[in-house]
């Protein structure tokens, strides 16, 4: 049986096709944590690159092996090529810095002395460095950058993007306009007025209510936080011209159709879950699909042995003096076929509620993958679903 | 009756808080769960607080959506209670105002104004304070009796990478509030978490990644001065094979022509040379090629998994193993992995 009957009812998903097809210039990988997305990532991008294209790949937080094996030694917001590409294509990886895409992005759009200012805020540094949400739009950021030096310097041609781990695949959707609507809210809006020339009037509207409330807000996290929150916004907000629009241009750059998304599961209860909720999501928001890669896939080449037959001959093998090998080697068996069952019902619930959507597999490969072999194996197995 | 609450856990005496971070896809929910029912067995009364808004402990045990109030989700043998509880941190902070400002009825006219989120958003640091001091509220909580109400709290808390910066509040909110109730709050939170009352147990697999991050965890807990509790490897699977049989599987120089003897022997093969039942498709040289791949495959992972096994002793903390369970997890798994925690001394 092959590992693609696990979802036997689904469209299978033509990796192929999508990574030749050049009008896609933006390959973003999502899924919930531990699903193997940074790995699926990488071998997307190598095999795309195998294929003749010129890749960057965007990696949030790579095991320290596999990272190495994209010459990846630490957090580093260049691209470097990766040596070891077949052909005429090539590859280039990176590994996002949250706090330095942060930082180059207020000293990229504000005078030095105003940079500095904004660098040595304390709200800024606490939002730039642990803020939900900060890594999640510093991808998309980073993203946008990759994107506009691709087309100025006509250097690749496909940007694959692996997404934070977070544990919800939506968050990475969502915590940019969280983000950009929490510093362009009404109320972030109302506590920064008073430092703004003009704001008096406005302020006075707000009633009691609100002096109420700045008034405990201060009690509980202290009255400098509040100043140091309406410095920054003020000194922000004549910069950007609102962080709202930024992550709207943003959002709109994955609803371009030169833009393709790949959800990524393992046949695990939550982890399927998750990557339902992700394509209807994509659905509800026009964000270009290509497909579901299933990793992580029990596979058997013996389908027509059934686990109970196997078990069942296992204790009768058992029921002599010694170990027998066979017996236990039967058990593997009947434990493969188990798993495979199950994995195959809760795939099937997926693919019922979503026949449209394209899928992939990767078998469950018995090491870890850690140089190029590995994605290379990787990237021919999600191929050969076909 | 809840007896002395520090009986709770063999491994663990005098611990009322358990923590449980691990990577994600590790199941630290599971084994949240799991623990849970552990330590209530034989009378306890324990509370299981999920933090990260998922309804993660609800689909465990199989309940609908839990509401920001504690319902009981499951009976312990013995008599114990397991009580849940998803804590969201707007309704905490409500929460927090009304307790302190009686603030309730402006709760929702804040609301409305975006400034429960703002303040929940503003700074991670308020928001874990919020989420942590519940915990500590379930631990110091004491019933008319003036007895603790929970013998123990376990806490599904967020994953590895996170938990030090998590829980360590009191230097989240440093650089926030300097003095006022929250740095308050802080300091009670403190009291409780870096105290021997806490243990921070970590979830992982045996696996590259979930290895890394555990040993990373348990060196940024150390240096946050938070108690390392033990470390709980899920999903392990079960040697099969007898050390001398792994090594030949691996090396593809497994017997095959007793394998098809055995095989013929109880009818897993005919006598004429083919699967049985698979009316002539399979040859009995193609299935035992096939077994031996598959025999293989599994000493091959079970190799890497000692591999692993090795880093994670080398730790040295109270380890705990769950099996990897192929029919997947349910409320029954739950009770069977929590009586493998307990026999195994964790609770």
């Amino acid at each position: 049986m092959n590992p693609s009957e696990v979802a036997p009812r689904s469209k299978p998903l033509d990796i192929d096709r999508l990574l030749d097809d050049r009008s896609v210039r933006v390959l973003v990988c999502c899924g919930s944590g531990g699903v193997g997305k940074t790995t699926t990532a990488a071998a997307l991008a190598l095999r795309a690159a195998d294929r003749g294209r010129h890749v960057v790949v965007l990696t949030i937080d790579p095991a320290k092996r596999l990272a190495q094996s994209l010459g990846l030694t630490q957090l580093d917001n260049d691209p470097k090529p990766v040596a070891g590409v077949e052909g005429t294509g090539s590859l280039d990886a990176m590994m996002l810095d949250m706090k330095r895409t942060f930082d180059e992005f207020v000293e990229a759009n504000a005078d030095s002395a105003r940079a500095q200012t904004i660098l040595d805020n304390p709200f800024y540094q606490s939002l730039s460095s642990s803020f939900a949400g900060t890594q999640e739009y510093m991808a998309m950021e980073k993203l946008g950058q990759l994107r506009a030096r691709a087309d100025a310097e006509s250097s690749w041609d496909l940007i694959v993007v692996d997404t934070p781990p977070s544990r919800s695949a939506l968050d990475f959707l969502d915590a940019p306009r969280r983000l950009g609507s929490f510093l362009d809210g009404r109320f972030i809006r109302i506590l920064a007025a008073p430092a703004k020339a003009g704001g008096r009037a406005y302020f006075k509207v707000i009633s009691a209510g609100f002096g109420m409330f700045t008034g405990v807000l201060s009690k509980l996290i202290g009255g400098q936080v509040l100043v140091d929150v309406q410095t920054f916004v003020a000194s922000v907000d004549t910069l950007f011209g609102g962080f709202r629009q930024r992550a709207d241009e943003t959002f709109a750059m994955l609803q371009a159709a030169d833009t393709a998304f790949v959800v990524i599961a393992a046949p695990e209860r939550d982890a399927l879950r998750e990557a339902s909720y992700f394509v209807d999501r994509l659905e509800a928001d026009d964000m270009p699909l290509a497909g579901l890669v299933l990793n992580r896939v029990a596979s058997t080449s013996l389908p027509d042995l059934d686990a109970a037959t196997a078990t069942s001959a296992a204790a009768r093998l058992e029921q002599g003096a010694r170990a027998s090998v066979t017996a236990a080697v039967l058990r593997i068996h009947a434990e493969r076929v188990a798993t495979l069952a199950r994995q195959r019902r809760l795939a099937e619930r997926f693919t019922s509620a979503h026949r449209g959507v394209p899928v992939a597999t990767v078998p469950a490969l018995a090491g870890d993958v850690v140089d190029l072999v590995g994605l290379r194996t990787v990237g021919d197995a999600m191929a050969v679903t076909i | 009756m809840p007896s002395e609450p520090d009986a709770v856990a063999r491994d663990w005496p005098g611990v009322r808080l358990h923590v449980v971070s691990g990577k994600g896809g590790t199941g630290k929910t599971t084994v949240a769960a799991a623990l849970a029912l552990a330590l209530a067995q034989g009378g306890h009364k324990v509370l299981v607080a999920e933090v990260e808004g998922r309804q993660g402990l609800a689909q465990i045990f199989d309940v609908p959506p839990l509401p920001y109030a504690e319902r009981r989700v499951a009976v312990a043998p013995g008599g114990g209670e397991v009580f849940a509880l998803a804590i969201d941190p707007e309704e905490a902070l409500v929460e927090y105002l009304e307790m302190f400002y009686n603030l309730k009825r402006a709760g929702s006219a804040l609301r409305k104004m975006g400034a429960i989120d703002f303040a929940t958003t503003i700074a991670p640091g308020v928001r874990d304070v919020l989420l942590t001091g519940k915990c500590k509220e379930a631990v110091r909580r004491k019933g008319p009796d003036g007895k603790p109400v929970y013998d123990a709290v376990v806490m599904d808390a967020p994953p590895t990478g996170r938990i030090a910066r998590f829980l360590n509040v009191n230097t989240e909110v440093a650089g926030l509030a300097r003095t006022g109730p929250i740095r308050g709050q802080a300091d009670a939170v403190m009291e409780v978490i870096a105290s021997r009352l806490t243990a921070v147990h970590l979830v992982t697999l045996l696996e590259e990644m979930p290895v890394q991050e555990t040993a990373d965890g348990v060196s940024d807990l150390r240096a946050a001065g938070l108690p390392v509790g033990g470390i709980v490897v899920n999903q392990v699977r079960r040697p099969l094979l007898s050390t001398t049989s792994q090594t030949k599987a691996r090396r593809g120089r497994l017997d095959l022509e007793a394998m098809a003897a055995d095989l013929e022997k109880v009818g897993v093969t005919t006598a004429g040379g083919w699967l049985a039942g698979s009316h002539g498709a399979l040859s009995t040289s193609e299935v035992v090629t096939a077994l031996a791949a598959e025999a293989a495959d599994h000493a091959e992972r079970i190799d890497l998994e000692s591999r692993e096994r090795d880093d994670i002793e080398a730790l040295g903390r109270p380890t705990y193993e769950l099996p990897f369970l192929a029919e997947g997890v349910d409320v029954a798994a739950i009770y069977e992995l929590a009586d493998l925690l307990r026999s195994q001394g964790m609770a």
